[in-house]
């Protein structure tokens, strides 16, 4: 329309109205409720309704035993799963004060990694078919069916794996373990470029996320904001480098830090990630030193009374877990202090006087999981 | 006579040449709707925790269940033919569930995938908020276990179904939802 003709029309008033986004709709990435207040397409008002997959996973973690405690926090957050189960079992490990040796150490990390490069792939093809790209989905998806593989022939299972328990894991890895890694890896150097080419440089996809969606330094902080959304305003906390566990003290990578903070520095962000995530991978691949896989423990793990926390980083930020014990096999209390939910609590904040479409793109590039949320 | 061919090998039918270039063809209704219904199943994807990942795999580059005739998943209840129900239902969403179900146009199945939807699965102990079962809300056709399962079982779910569409009476086929809330088998 031209602008003469926008301005000669009649000087109505809007008014804001409320609408439902949720909680069966494919961009909340889960079943998510939003409470939109908007005045044309303009948000207003962004008011998340939490609890359509609420299944009560502290509460639940009260009657299990530690060993029980690990296979429900990989329903949590499902797309880092290995990365929730360390979380536990780390925990655990600090209040029993064992040891675990440096192979278990050098394969969780592995794993983690592995984990967290997947759950980026899937994350980069939902982004794109949030802003209406279909093809970046099957592009993703045939990429990372080579790590449920992977994943499979290790752990037996694809998606929840309950690899990691507390003093070590399950079993030993696959003798094709390294193999495939290294042919994964291979194969995935090739394909992360054609990434950037399917996606990141796409006009559309461009004028969708550049400068759109600004989110502060000072505010990411003042919410608790973790993760690569964080991370793309400047805030330095990568758990991996800040408290390192596990076998992280001993690799080199980078911790890539964004200047802007809008929704294409956030998608960035993941991308430049899942290269220091090969790079980690490279580093312990050929070193896996050999050890026991299981420190010695009791059947029943009983810990002292007293509390014990520990943090990780997930593919989408810092993962808590809190435990009270009072000294019987099962915890008193357990806490997750999951980064889905004060990342949520930024949306409201950040999508403010931006579309609706925006919003879609903002919500995409926090990369939410609703399980993990809820819990 | 090529077009028996042209159709698929499981068109229930016969093509007779008619002489002058048109065909006639001879079947019955309920196996011409039977065989339309199962070979075009719109899916609802309805994915609210880990089962809607690999439903998504299934979907996807490797395992693509466009092959089945499933390809065009649908995020509104309107236009789709079955739900896949991939993942735990919490109290809280069990009326969504319920609203949805209706919503859709008849006929309408539904596919419990995976132990969440089934019984509750892992959450069936001291979960206070999970219903234990989809089937409590809504009328299930085919129940996949797995925690997820994997998407070849979730393919042969559907296959499942498209059997039992197939094997449907339709001058006596009863609507699963009517005397559901009473308690009706």
């Amino acid at each position: 329309m031209r602008q003469e003709e926008l301005t000669i029309r009649p000087q109505g008033k809007t008014e804001e109205y409320f609408i439902n986004m949720g909680p069966q709709h494919p961009a909340t990435h889960g079943v998510l409720r939003l409470l939109l207040t908007l005045d044309g397409e303009i948000v207003k008002k962004v008011d998340p309704d939490l609890g359509y997959i609420h299944r009560s996973i502290e509460k639940m973690t009260e009657h299990d035993t530690y060993r029980q405690i690990v296979h429900l926090t990989d329903r949590m957050d499902y797309l880092s799963a290995h990365i929730n189960n360390e979380a536990v079992c780390l925990a655990v490990e600090k209040g029993l004060e064992i040891e675990v040796s440096d192979r278990v150490k050098v394969v969780r990390t592995i794993m983690a990694e592995l984990t967290r490069l997947s759950s980026h792939m899937l994350w980069w093809g939902v982004t794109g078919m949030d802003t209406g790209a279909l093809t970046t989905f099957m592009y993703a998806f045939r990429d990372r069916e080579m790590i449920n593989d992977i994943f499979e022939e290790t752990c037996g299972a694809r998606l929840t794996m309950n690899y990691f328990v507390p003093g070590g894991m399950m079993w030993d890895i696959h003798p094709n373990f390294q193999k495939r890694v290294k042919e994964f890896i291979a194969h995935f150097k090739t394909k992360l470029p054609e990434y950037d080419l399917l996606l990141s440089d796409n006009v559309i996809f461009r004028k969708r996320t550049e400068g759109i969606g600004f989110l502060t330094k000072e505010d990411a902080i003042s919410f608790g904001v973790t993760g690569p959304g964080a991370r793309a305003s400047g805030v330095s906390c990568d758990i991996r480098k800040k408290q390192p566990y596990s076998a992280y003290d001993r690799v080199q990578f980078k911790e890539i830090l964004g200047t802007v903070g809008d929704t294409f520095d956030r998608y960035r962000m993941r991308i430049l990630e899942m290269w220091e995530s090969m790079h980690i991978i490279e580093q312990l691949i050929d070193n896996i030193p050999e050890g026991e896989i299981q420190a010695k423990t009791n059947a029943v793990i009983k810990l002292p009374k007293g509390e014990f926390y520990q943090r990780v980083e997930t593919a989408r930020g810092e993962l808590g877990v809190h435990i009270i014990s009072d000294g019987k096999k099962s915890p008193y209390r357990m806490h997750f202090r999951s980064p889905g939910f004060a990342n949520l609590s930024v949306i409201d904040h950040v999508a403010r006087g931006w579309k609706v479409g925006d919003l879609v793109a903002i919500m995409a590039t926090f990369d939410f999981v609703i399980p993990d949320i809820d819990r | 006579m090529g077009m028996k061919e042209d159709l698929g090998p499981d068109f229930p039918g016969k093509v007779i040449p008619a002489g002058n270039g048109g065909n006639i063809v001879v079947t019955s209704l309920d196996a011409i709707i039977n065989w339309g219904r199962s070979n075009s199943l719109w899916p609802l994807y309805f994915g609210t925790s880990c089962c809607a990942i690999e439903m998504m795999q299934t979907g996807a580059a490797k395992h693509d269940w466009a092959r089945f005739g499933m390809e065009v998943a649908r995020p509104t209840p309107r236009q789709a033919d079955v739900i896949v129900i991939a993942g735990t239902i919490v109290n809280k969403m069990a009326p969504v569930l319920r609203r949805l179900y209706d919503q859709m146009a008849e006929p309408k199945y539904v596919v419990a995938m995976g132990a969440c939807a089934i019984s509750g699965g892992p959450f069936f102990y001291n979960s206070y908020s999970v219903v234990k079962g989809a089937d409590h809300v809504i009328p299930v056709d085919v129940y996949i276990p797995g925690c997820p399962p994997r998407p070849e079982a979730l393919l042969e779910g559907m296959i499942m179904l498209q059997k039992k569409i197939r094997a449907t009476n339709n001058s006596t086929k009863v609507n699963p939802i009517d005397g559901f809330d009473e308690g009706k088998p």
